[in-house]
């Protein structure tokens, strides 16, 4: 199996599958945590909430998850799930990367949650970003933001600059949907399956 | 800032697209799969398929189709239409939906939000609200898709907006019964008041008939995105002549 996207819960992983089988790529959805680990890479995809998304970690694929060694793509609130702690819900994340996530702040001017095309600043070249440009656009749908730090290689503004994507060893996030960020999600998609394992 | 969305809605009836006139008298404008790929390729920010008398005929989408449309598209989608549990918003995000929209059944029953919300995050969850001025306010009205099934609810619009974001709208798609399918441009005033009672995205519908309208609600009403069907299946007007207009008024847009 190339792709293994981690069932959790309720959400849209319908669309991450169906962008992987439009790029060719086998992909199986799934909890198990024995293919999980068998897995040559993993998609860890954006549902529901991180204190739910936690819970069902917690059944057994929360060691799965750190301990995985080949690439690993959080998208979203699988982005999110991937540092120490959460402020939606309180919860411990899953500790790969250190910091916390935190919640966008409500304005008049910025309705939240912050949904829609925003442009990506690229910060660092990564593989996972390859001929993705600066001022390309992603699709965001997102309350809560991780941090900008050493791990960030793209960024992008509401309010205030959080992570679009990053990057620290065999572990890949983005807070954007590949899966339906048209051409630009492809690319990244795309991008991520090519990795070496 | 993100972009100001512009979005194509598909108004499904019998699995074809159809164009009506406030709400009445269809034509035949092409397959929904075929569409959706050809405003995706305008450059459409969002899908938005709507089957438009699913809840008035007590059914909700057809999945398959919904599969069929989601398969090929790259872009955000929105499904709409009879959809009054739990277990069915989840069966939309399954076969490939992002969001489910609800209108009806939230009239009849609105902690359906709340528990939609609850499973799937409130991302999910759109709220459709059509509503009109009658008697020197804005009054809900329900089961629009037919003209046989049309009828007013006790809540106002401004009322229900504010509730349903209470409940976890991710976001309310206000559809502006009296401006829809005139053309005349999108109904300001009523999309300002809604705007101001609102912390979540607020989207336009109802009434887009060139692409300075789009413009004109960007600018008076700060909505975060505005919705059409009739003028984008015409071809009288187009995604990217729409998007031109948005940001020849100095407003960001994907081109």
């Amino acid at each position: 199996m190339d792709v293994a996207v981690i069932k959790l819960g309720v959400g849209n992983t319908a669309s991450v599958m169906f962008a992987l089988e439009r790029l060719g790529a086998k992909a199986v959805l799934t909890d198990d945590p024995v293919r999980i680990a068998e897995a040559e890479r993993m998609i860890l995809p954006g549902v529901g909430a991180a204190a739910a998304a936690m819970r069902l970690l917690d059944g057994g694929l929360r060691d799965v998850l750190r301990e995985f060694s080949r690439p690993l793509l959080g998208i979203c609130l699988g982005q999110q799930l991937l540092y120490d702690y959460s402020q939606e819900g309180g919860v411990a994340g899953l500790g790969l990367l250190p910091g916390e996530v935190s919640a966008l702040e409500a304005t008049s001017q910025l309705p939240t949650p912050h949904m829609g095309w925003s442009a990506l600043q690229i910060d660092r070249e990564n593989a996972l970003l390859e001929g993705v440009n600066s001022g390309d656009y992603a699709y965001f749908v997102h309350s809560f933001v991780c941090p900008v730090d050493d791990a960030t290689v793209a960024t992008a503004d509401y309010g205030r600059a959080f992570s679009a994507a990053v990057a620290r060893g065999n572990l890949f996030g983005c807070q954007f949907h590949p899966e339906r960020s048209g051409a630009v999600g492809a690319r990244v998609l795309r991008n991520f399956i090519g990795l070496p394992c | 800032m993100p972009s100001k969305r512009i979005i194509a809605c598909l108004d499904v009836k019998a699995g074809r697209v159809v164009k009506g006139v406030r709400f009445e008298g269809h034509t035949d404008m092409g397959d929904p799969a075929e569409l959706a790929q050809r405003y995706r390729d305008e450059g459409a920010d969002e899908i938005v398929i709507y089957d438009i008398t699913a809840s008035a005929e007590r059914r909700t989408i057809d999945y398959d189709w919904l599969a069929r449309v989601a398969r090929v598209l790259d872009i955000p989608l929105a499904v709409a239409g009879g959809i009054r549990s739990c277990e069915q918003a989840i069966a939309c995000l399954e076969h490939g939906a992002d969001k489910v929209s609800i209108n009806s059944p939230a009239l009849e029953r609105p902690e359906l939000i709340s528990e939609i919300a609850a499973v799937a995050g409130s991302q999910c969850v759109v709220v459709g609200v059509d509503s009109r001025m009658i008697d020197g306010a804005w009054r809900t009205f329900q089961y629009t898709g037919a003209a046989e099934t049309i009828r007013r609810t006790p809540r106002l619009m401004l009322d229900w907006i504010a509730e349903a974001q209470e409940l976890g709208a991710g976001e309310i798609v206000l559809n502006c019964m009296d401006q829809d399918g005139v053309r005349g441009g999108y109904d300001i005033a009523q999309l300002q008041a809604a705007r101001e009672r609102l912390r979540i995205p607020l989207v336009a519908s109802g009434g887009a008939g060139a692409p300075s309208h789009f413009a004109d609600v960007f600018l008076q009403a700060d909505v975060s995105a505005a919705l059409a069907a009739g003028i984008f299946h015409s071809g009288a007007v187009s995604i990217g002549d729409v998007k031109r207009a948005v940001r020849g008024a100095g407003l960001e847009v994907r081109l």
